[in-house]
Formats: structure tokens, C-alpha cells, sequence
């Protein structure tokens, strides 16, 4: 058969090609999007500090390491048994809610948006940031560098630095933040939610407002009936940074919803040669292979199915919002995947939100940002909504705090399965008998998989999904005295 | 490389004032020590890098030796004291890369140690070739898979489709 | 009106950090589009692989490179974009040293796979699959890129024209950077360009004399903010580590963990870390420095050589004779 190559696949983060079989009639026979890249943190991280895995797992993605570097503080509040003071959780969820809306903002204006503001068949010279920042005249760009610029900017003043925070560790954070900043927070939150609400009357015009996309949106060959999962709230609302995991069924039942640290009886992970990342799958469902349906133990970790899972956000205009868009598709879950782009705004406003919210909290500039553990490190689970999805971060270590065991699940990994099976529908929706196949077109497929704004640098970084069975305890010479093991 | 003919290299760093000579005094006193120690003489231990001993190790030594005068005795005063800090700093670092303790090795000799330093000398030389030969490049080859590797990614992007912009 | 000269941003094994790190130039992306015509930058343009293996050697000007190489894929690139590069910078900390994904060289392929596609338990592997260089599907073939024991750095793999340090670089020195770069005003060939001093020279609190007799972890104080870290017992990597960032960690009470890697002329950055410390050490006795050493730096080669692995002179870690890592 005839292969098609797109290689790389592009305005994502990470490294990916899909290959199209083509049979002698030009049906598309099968598609297959391989990961070709692994680094292998949780191989490499044995033997490492805990207090260094904030900054190490922070490489695990530059597009979000703020979401790793949560996931991982949170797990070494765990390992080290301390909570948090109430000032230093703040802090540290203000932060997070700067960096979504950084974050989401970014993939909407340079990675996923150039396909609706210029078009899927656009010239490639002008199917990017550049070209929308041409094209939508300095007005409308600035609005969008403002955002990014003051996001990254309040990121490096809280966290450290623009990338790579150095800031989070176990029971608060290395550093409040004084009254003058708090303020120049407020001011830029506030014109944060002017602009995510800029941002989504955009969606409106130029994608709702049209037609072609509007049928793109609709277009079966976008559809997957998953599971959908995501963090909640105690009130079944959105949230980012802490709550329960929740699993709703494409028919919109709930499947599971269960505390992070109990991920292992809820999701594992089937390996397949062509790829080096491999395909979560709902354990208690079982792995059906790529397919759809209330049956097959794919899921979904995106804005979309973080929606889909909630029943609402916990802010005003958001949730204004959410009722909208499930009342123009037709009630939840949503089951098109192009829809995440507009869940993925509505995630932004709420960001916005409650970054105003947690900036004129009382408690924010408090001095108690951190308290010091006192117990011995054993083991710990911290768990976040990275923009990408749910992520969880798992730390065994001896008494001394080095790691002796890691495991992490990590956003884009969750939607690997249902990655593919979404590229291989577009393919097939797309190129028929009879259809030229030029470049545009394979970039109307890739949006198949740019909805789900994968990060395969978070995917890879690691790999299964459960925990091993071995804690090792050494003397302080690194002289192992006890191993204990269960599940081996 | 046959273990039964393997000769040590071995490359030592020796302070003037003390080892050094006391090495010259071996010489003198036809005080028979092995040859597989290439010497280098350093003002004081305290001159010695941590980076000298890894680029030895990297370049192919099989050991490194670095001598200095006794602590309490350094004709600088106190660098052997540093050296000795190093030293420590050093081994602790290299036994987690996987270099055996018994290839680098801190030794006091006083000018006047000459039969000591060629002991001393004499022993560790025994240790590295009961250990074999480092040939630590060899840690970092990929057993010539890459060539056939890259030249497969030439081949599979040729085989592809072409496909109009 | 000149021709815009041809730019190429590429990433091997990274994270993307770079790339959003040259995005932080803010509206000075502008400028820099105005003159280049950006030929490959997979984050953000669509441009493919094939495209640039039909250009002529030496037709791209300028070529930011990062990311370390840990497949052959990546191997590929370097080269493939050395031969169409007049200009080719190693870009970032994983392509100048090898970075965090440069600590994979404390252990192998063999245990990277083994960990990730069988040890885990909820790894559902009844048939042991693991990834493979080649797959028949019923369709045909699917190839992935061979993994590589050990991580390069881009200069152990290819010709390297310059250096830029950071993990990310920030983006004042990437614009820095660029500007040398269009107006000709560069260091030697093979040179980083960066500054040749380090973060100490940066970093706002107050020093003095050093008389360290334990080192503390990050969780065990809450350092005062004003003093230097090290003083105060925290293992700071700032005394080694080329200036540039603005001392930023150091800045909110976190010490600098090294991304800049090492200062001028230095080969070996975890070197000058073992000498720093231990010229601080305040002891005499051997035993005293050994507990000193011992308790206070549980992991030597993830504080040393957190970011410089790959580009230290030993470069990786040994297996033992059974092929296993060397137990911390």
C-alpha cells in the first residue's frame, strides 16, 4: 500500500508522524500516529532527591512545567506527611491559575487557532502566530502578546522564573509574595478576564460565526464517543488544582469518581510496538482496542472531557458560558472534538476568574508560606488538572528522601488511544476515492489531534501507570537493610 | 584486551616539596617500584581538579594517584588539607558513576618516604590490575548500531508519498 | 529591499521550554520575522522534515538547535541540519550539555524499557510487547527511531557554532543573542555566548566568609532571606554556574540548581562544584568530612551534575558486570 507521511506533526508540543495507508482505490486504510521520542524520567529519577523533583519533573514539558511542578509539590506534601498552611495553598493555586490562562492562551493563539483564524488550507508560510498576528493587525495581536507577556511575567515573579519555576516544596513554597505585587496581580487579572472574554467572542465570530467551521465542528469524521475524565470540586465544579478524579461515560453516566491517590484501581496502560508512548486505558472497563463506545476502556483528559465530567464552573462568566456551549451542542457530554477549543476558552475564563478571586483573598499575602515537615518521607501521590490533562505524580523514597521508586501519569498520555483513533476517523472522513490529497488537507487532519493540544514531551516522559510493589530502606551508608514489595 | 598481559596505566599527580621527591629518592636509592605510573609533578596536592583525575579516567587512564606531604606538613600550609577535602568530595561522587574506590587513591609520603611511596605505589598498581583495564569510552558506545540507524530514517522518508502543497 | 535570510528552529529530545522561551521576546518576534523567513519550527509552523531535505546545503543562515540526542531520529536531524545551516547553535542547556533529559545516563535502554513496558503492574503487558525499530501492521511497515544507551549532547554528535546556556535560555539573553547574531558582532567559532562570570556576581544577598559544617536540604530551613544560601548551608549551585539569568531562584529563596552550566573555559561543571564545596568544608578531619559529605549530599550526581551529565568527561554512569545502574 502507499504510505503517507506527515512528519513532524506540527503546533503541538512534542514529536509525532502519522502514517496513512492508502489501498489501491485511495481509501485510507489505516492510520497510525507513532510517538517516536522517550527520555524515561521514571528511570532516571531513582536515586534523586525529592526536593529536586519540582525542578526536575519541571522538564518533563516547558509548555506547562508549572503543572508538573504543582503535581510534584503536592506529592511531596504527601511523602513528607505536612499540609500546606492555608496562605502557601493560595499561593500556590493563584499561580496555577495565572499559568492556565497563559497556558490555554498560548495554544489557542499559536498552536491550535492558526487553522481557524487563516484557514486549514492556508499557505504554510502564513498558518501560524505570525500569520494571524498580520493578519488580525496589532489591535488584536497585542491583546494577545499582553496576555502571554503579563502571564509569564507574574509567573517569574511568584515562581522564580518564566520557565521552570524554582519554587514549590514539601509543606508551602520558598517565597510569599508582598502587597506591591499582590496588586500588579489583581490589575492583570482583571485585564486577563477582558481578555478571555475577548477571546471567546473571537471563537464566536470567527468559528461559530462560520459556516465551513461550524459544519467541521459537527463533521462525524471529528466525533468520538469516549469516556470523559476530569478533577472536580466537592460541588462537581472544575477545578485545576485539587479535588476528586471523575469519570462520565459518553452516555454521560458516571463511572467512577475516586480520590488521586487511588489511580491505580481505576486506570492501566496497554503497550503497543509501534510507538514508544503507550495507551491508558480504563481498568474496570478493560481495553477493547481503539474503538468508541460505553463498552471500550478508552478515555479522554482534555478541557472538553473536564467539562464533559463536571456539572459546571465555580465562577460566574464561566459558567455562563458552559451552559451555553452545552445548550448550542446539545447537551452534555459533547462528544465533538473540536469542541475542546471552545471548552478550552471557557477553562480560560475561569482561570481568569478565580485568579482575580484568589488575588483579593485576604490570605494572600500572609507570612506563613511554609512549614517545615517533621515525619519521615515515605511515599506520596500529588495529582493536578494539567492543561492537557489529568496528572499525577507518584514518589516512593527511603527514609533520607532519595527516590527509590517514581511513577507518573502524565496529561497527553491519557489521550493517546483516543488521539489515534481520532486521527485515523479524520483520515478517513477526509480522503475518499476520487479526493486530491494536497498538502491542506493533511493539515485539516492534523486538527484532529490539535484539539487535544497534546504535550508527547509530558506523554513520554515516562511510563506505566501503576506503582511498583518495592520500597527499599537503607542505612545512612546506602546499605539496603529491609526491601519491602507487595503486587511483585 | 587479554587480562593476563593488561599493564595499568596509571597517571599520577605528585606535589614538589614531598612525593615528588620522594619518588626522586626511590630513584637514587634503586628502590625498585613498577613503571606503570606516569608522573606529573604539581606544586602542591592542592593543585590538583577534581577535572584532572576525570579527564585522566576519561582519556583512558585505568587509575589516578595523587600524592601530597603529609597533613600538618604542606609546604603551603594547608592545601593538602583541601586536597584531602577534595578528595573525599571526589570518591563519593565516583563511586556512584561506577568507578572502583581502588583506582584513585590519595597518598601522603614525606620527602623521605621513598621505600613507603614505592610500597604504596607497588600496591595500588597490583589492585588495578587485579581490577582490569577502565576503558571508559568504551561505556558510552552504541556497539555501532547508529550508522545502520540513521541511514533506515534516510530510507524511510524516501519511501514516503509526495504530496502537493 | 534584501532578502530575508532563511531561520530554522529545531528540537531534539526537550521540552519545549525553549521554544516557549523564544516566545517570551514578546513583540520582538515581529522583528525577527521581518528578517527571516522561518523555514522550520515545528511548535508553531507547518513546515515538514521533507521540506528541508530538498533544500542545498548551506541555504538555511541560521539554525537554533535544541534539545539532547537520544534517538537516532534526532541524530538524523542534527546532521541533516548541519549540512543546510551556515550557522548552527546549540541552543539551550539539553543541546550545550545534555540537561535533565542528559541524567538518563546514569542508566541504559535496557532499563528505560524495561521500567516503562513491563515492571509497572498496571503496564497490561500479557505479551511482553515492547516498542521496536520496525512493526509489520497488516497495512505495511511502522518504523520508530532506535534509543540510545547513552544521551549526546549536539557537539558530541556534530559541528557546533556557537553555544547559548540556560535552561531556557531567558529570553533577554536569546534576544541578546539574535541581535549579535544579525549584526556580526560574535565571539569565536565554538564559542557560548553568554557572560564569563557566575550567578554569585548576579545574585542580590550579602556574602561573606563560608565555614560550612553541615549542609542542610531545601526542606530542613527556611533560609533567611537576605544571606547567601550557601552560607547557610544550602547547596547552592550558583558559585559554579555561569551568570546570565539574573540569580532568578536565588531571588525567591530557592538555591540556583546549575541550568547555566559551567563558567568560561570550565570542562567539567560537576568538577568545579566537588571543588567549591569542599573548599568550604570547615573540618580538618577526615571522618568529620566524610559524615559532613556523606549526610549533607545523599545524591552527588543529580546535585553535580543535574544539567551536565551528558557533557562531563565520564558522561555517563557505568553498568555493573549484570548490566544493572549503580545503586544510589
Amino acid at each position: 500500500m502507499k504510505r503517507i507521511s506527515i512528519d513532524p506533526i506540527t503546533r503541538l508540543e512534542g514529536h509525532g508522524k502519522i502514517d496513512i495507508f492508502l489501498t489501491d482505490e485511495g481509501e485510507v486504510a489505516n492510520a497510525y500516529l507513532q510517538v517516536p521520542e522517550l527520555r524515561g524520567f521514571e528511570r532516571f529519577c531513582v536515586g534523586r532527591l525529592a526536593e529536586d523533583m519540582p525542578n526536575i519533573t519541571d522538564r518533563i514539558c516547558g509548555v506547562c512545567p508549572e503543572a508538573h511542578h504543582m503535581a510534584s509539590t503536592k506529592a511531596l506534601d504527601a511523602l513528607f506527611h505536612v499540609d500546606p498552611p492555608p496562605t502557601a495553598k493560595k499561593l500556590r493555586e493563584l499561580f496555577y491559575s495565572i499559568f492556565y490562562a497563559t497556558d490555554h492562551t498560548t495554544h489557542f493563539y499559536a498552536l491550535g487557532g492558526p487553522d481557524f483564524v487563516m484557514g486549514p488550507d492556508a499557505p504554510v508560510a502564513e498558518r501560524n502566530i505570525l500569520g494571524i498576528i498580520k493578519k488580525v493587525g496589532m489591535d488584536i495581536a497585542g491583546k494577545v502578546l499582553k496576555m502571554r507577556h503579563d502571564g509569564h511575567h507574574l509567573i517569574k515573579m511568584i515562581g522564580g522564573r518564566p520557565v521552570h519555576p524554582n519554587w514549590g516544596l514539601p509543606g508551602g513554597v520558598s517565597r510569599g509574595i508582598t502587597e506591591e505585587q499582590r496588586e500588579e496581580i489583581e490589575k492583570l487579572g482583571k485585564d486577563a478576564i477582558e481578555f478571555a472574554k475577548f477571546s471567546i467572542q473571537l471563537f464566536n465570530d470567527i468559528v461559530l460565526g462560520n459556516t465551513t467551521y461550524v459544519e467541521l465542528i459537527m463533521n462525524d469524521a471529528f466525533v468520538h464517543r469516549t469516556y470523559n475524565m476530569g478533577t472536580v470540586d466537592e460541588n462537581n465544579h472544575v477545578n485545576f488544582y485539587d479535588g476528586k478524579i471523575r469519570v462520565v461515560g459518553p452516555d454521560g453516566k458516571e463511572h467512577a469518581k475516586y480520590d488521586p491517590k487511588d489511580y491505580q484501581d481505576y486506570v492501566a496502560e496497554h503497550v503497543e510496538p509501534w510507538s514508544y508512548l503507550k495507551f491508558p486505558f480504563l481498568k474496570k472497563i478493560g481495553w477493547k482496542g481503539f474503538v468508541d463506545g460505553e463498552d471500550s476502556g478508552v478515555y479522554k483528559a482534555t478541557p472538553l472531557s473536564r467539562l464533559n465530567a463536571a456539572d459546571g464552573m465555580a465562577t460566574p462568566l464561566a459558567q455562563a458560558e458552559f451552559e451555553r456551549m452545552y445548550e448550542t451542542l446539545g447537551g452534555s457530554p459533547v462528544n465533538h472534538t473540536l469542541a475542546t477549543h471552545w471548552a478550552r476558552l471557557i477553562e480560560l475564563l475561569y482561570a481568569t476568574e478565580h485568579w482575580v478571586e484568589l488575588a483579593t483573598d485576604p490570605e494572600i499575602t500572609g507570612e506563613e508560606y511554609r512549614v517545615l515537615p517533621t515525619e519521615t518521607p515515605t511515599e506520596g501521590v500529588g495529582e493536578v488538572e494539567a492543561p492537557r490533562g489529568t496528572l499525577t505524580h507518584h514518589y516512593w523514597t527511603d527514609e533520607r528522601g532519595v527516590l527509590t521508586k517514581i511513577n507518573l501519569i502524565v496529561g497527553t498520555t491519557n489521550n493517546n488511544a483516543a488521539i489515534n483513533m481520532s486521527v485515523k476517523k479524520a483520515a478517513q472522513g477526509l480522503i475518499t476515492k476520487g479526493v486530491e490529497i494536497k498538502e491542506g488537507l493533511l493539515n485539516t487532519i492534523e486538527m484532529a489531534y490539535r484539539a487535544y493540544d497534546p504535550c508527547m514531551a509530558c506523554a513520554t516522559h515516562t511510563l506505566p501507570g501503576q506503582m511498583p510493589l518495592e520500597v527499599v530502606i537503607r542505612d545512612k551508608d546506602g546499605e539496603v537493610i529491609e526491601r519491602l514489595s507487595q503486587n511483585l | 584486551m587479554n587480562t593476563e598481559t593488561f599493564e595499568p596505566k596509571i597517571v599520577g599527580f605528585l606535589c614538589n616539596w614531598c612525593s615528588y621527591r620522594a619518588v626522586d629518592l626511590a630513584g637514587t636509592a634503586r628502590i625498585k617500584y613498577e613503571p606503570n605510573v606516569r608522573i606529573i609533578r604539581v606544586m602542591c596536592s592542592g593543585r590538583v581538579d577534581p577535572t584532572f583525575v576525570l579527564k585522566a579516567l576519561a582519556m583512558g587512564a585505568d587509575g589516578v594517584l595523587i600524592a601530597g606531604c603529609h597533613p600538618g606538613e604542606c609546604h603551603y600550609l594547608e592545601q593538602n588539607y583541601k586536597a584531602m577535602r577534595r578528595f573525599q568530595m571526589l570518591m563519593h561522587t565516583l563511586r556512584r558513576f561506577g568507578v572502583e574506590e581502588d583506582r584513585v587513591r590519595l597518598q601522603w609520603a614525606s620527602a623521605a618516604e621513598g621505600v613507603q611511596l614505592a610500597a604504596a605505589i607497588n600496591d595500588m598498581i597490583d589492585k588495578v590490575r587485579a581490577l582490569g583495564p577502565l576503558n571508559w569510552p568504551e561505556k558510552y558506545s552504541e556497539n555501532g548500531k547508529v550508522e545502520a540507524a540513521i541511514q533506515r530514517i534516510a530510507e524511510e522518508h524516501a519511501e514516503a508519498m509526495e504530496v502537493p502543497a | 529591499m534584501s532578502e530575508k535570510g532563511k531561520l530554522a528552529l529545531y528540537w531534539a529530545a526537550s521540552c519545549g521550554g525553549c521554544e516557549i522561551a523564544v516566545l517570551g521576546i514578546n513583540e520582538k518576534i515581529l522583528d525577527v520575522a521581518n528578517a527571516f523567513d522561518i523555514v522550520l519550527w515545528p511548535v508553531a509552523v507547518d513546515a515538514k522534515v521533507r521540506s528541508i531535505e530538498k533544500m542545498a546545503d548551506k541555504s538555511i543562515d541560521l539554525c537554533l538547535f535544541n534539545g539532547a540526542i537520544r534517538t537516532s531520529e534526532q541524530e538524523y536531524m542534527a546532521r541533516l541540519l548541519r549540512h543546510k545551516s551556515k550557522v548552527l547553535v546549540a541552543f539551550g542547556s539539553c543541546a550545550h550539555e545534555g540537561c535533565i533529559p542528559g541524567l538518563g545516563n546514569v542508566t541504559n535502554r535496557e532499563e528505560i524499557f524495561q521500567t516503562a513496558y513491563h515492571d509497572t503492574p498496571s503496564t497490561d503487558n500479557p505479551d511482553g510487547v515492547r516498542p521496536q525499530t520496525e512493526t509489520e501492521v497488516e497495512e505495511g511497515t511502522l518504523y520508530l527511531p532506535l534509543f540510545y544507551n547513552t544521551v549526546k549532547t549536539l557537539d558530541q554528535c556534530v559541528d557546533v557554532d556557537y553555544y547559548l546556556p540556560g535552561c531556557p535560555p531567558e529570553p533577554e539573553r536569546i534576544w541578546d543573542a539574535i541581535v549579535a547574531i544579525l549584526e556580526n558582532k560574535l565571539p569565536a567559532p565554538g564559542s557560548v555566548i553568554g557572560a564569563e562570570t557566575t550567578v554569585c556576581d548576579d545574585c542580590p544577598r550579602t556574602r561573606s566568609e563560608k565555614k560550612i559544617t553541615e549542609f542542610k536540604r531545601t526542606w530542613e530551613i527556611i533560609p533567611d532571606p537576605d544571606i547567601c544560601l550557601l552560607e547557610q548551608g544550602l547547596v547552592c549551585c550558583g558559585i559554579a554556574t555561569r551568570a546570565g539569568c539574573g540569580a532568578l531562584c536565588p531571588t525567591v529563596g530557592s538555591p540556583c540548581i546549575g541550568c547555566y552550566g559551567p563558567n568560561v573555559d570550565v570542562i567539567d561543571f560537576g568538577a568545579r562544584m566537588m571543588t567549591a564545596l569542599a573548599s568550604v568544608i570547615d573540618s580538618d578531619d577526615p571522618e568529620e568530612i566524610d559524615r559532613i559529605i556523606e549526610e549533607g549530599i545523599p545524591d552527588p550526581i543529580g546535585t553535580f551534575y543535574r544539567f551536565s551529565l551528558a557533557h562531563g568527561q565520564l558522561r555517563r554512569c557505568a553498568l555493573s558486570g549484570n548490566g544493572k545502574s549503580v545503586e544510589a
